[in-house]
């Protein structure tokens, strides 16, 4: 009986991974999988420049792509300007289109 | 109507001495102030690697105008520097629109959290050792932020 319980209190917490949720899951799957969080919401940095190449750096991973959101868990909103400062970064070789 | 704000970065083969730069500059100028411009701020950032290979060169002077005039004067500039052989790359990037909203934004959430402060019965603006400082100090060392794999 206590297993049947405790079976229809889990699939009600798979989904969005509120806090009593995030607790069941983690017994369920070992991996803890830490919430992401957009750097420039969370530094408060408005401006994305593309003369910046300390803040721009991380998200340009070693090959020269721009890393996607879903890894870095930047906002819809700063990873359009992410994604123009890094062309214009491109542009002006502050920053390689690709590396091999 | 209002002045436009541009940016524009050139970059020089790395051999080029300062006067060199100075005599590109002045003609640049030169262009700016006929075509009623005006060049607010001029930066040279000196030597630097490329990050790839331009006209068969690994390094570069880089070198940054301000530039406050119209679209057309920024065309003119362009094609100019399009056809000048001492310019081996250049970038023309319109900033006062970006610059005014990133004003406001700023502006917007500072009066925001100043009156939730003072809600709060607090002074508008945060005194020096308020607050938890040390854990936000401890969140700068943010590098497993993005460097996390997607699970």
């Amino acid at each position: 009986m206590a297993f049947g319980q405790g079976r229809t209190g889990g699939p009600g917490g798979r989904g969005k991974g509120a806090k009593g949720a995030d607790k069941a899951q983690g017994q369920r799957r070992t991996l803890f999988r830490r919430r992401k969080v957009c750097k420039f919401c969370a530094d408060k940095i408005d401006d994305i420049n593309y003369k910046d190449v300390k803040l721009i750096g991380p998200f340009v991973p070693e090959r020269g792509k721009v890393l996607p959101r879903r890894i870095s868990g930047t906002c819809a909103r700063h990873q359009r300007k992410l994604q123009t400062a890094i062309k214009r970064a491109r542009q002006i070789a502050l920053i390689p289109y690709v590396t091999d | 109507m209002a002045d436009r704000q541009y940016e524009l970065v050139y970059i020089l083969p790395p051999d080029t001495t300062e006067e060199q730069a100075k005599e590109l500059h002045e003609q640049l100028e030169a262009i700016v102030t006929r075509m009623h411009g005006q060049i607010e701020k001029s930066e040279n950032w000196g030597r630097r690697r490329l990050a790839y290979e331009i006209a068969h060169q690994k390094e570069g002077v880089y070198v940054l105008e301000v530039i406050n005039g119209s679209g057309e004067l920024m065309k003119e500039l362009d094609r100019r520097l399009r056809v000048m052989d001492q310019v081996i790359r250049h970038l023309i990037a319109r900033v006062d629109h970006d610059k005014k909203v990133v004003e406001r934004t700023r502006s917007k959430r500072q009066a925001s959290s100043e009156r939730r402060r003072v809600k709060r019965g607090l002074p508008p603006v945060r005194q020096p050792g308020e607050g938890r400082t040390s854990e936000t100090d401890e969140l700068d060392h943010d590098d497993d932020r993005y460097d996390g794999v997607e699970v």
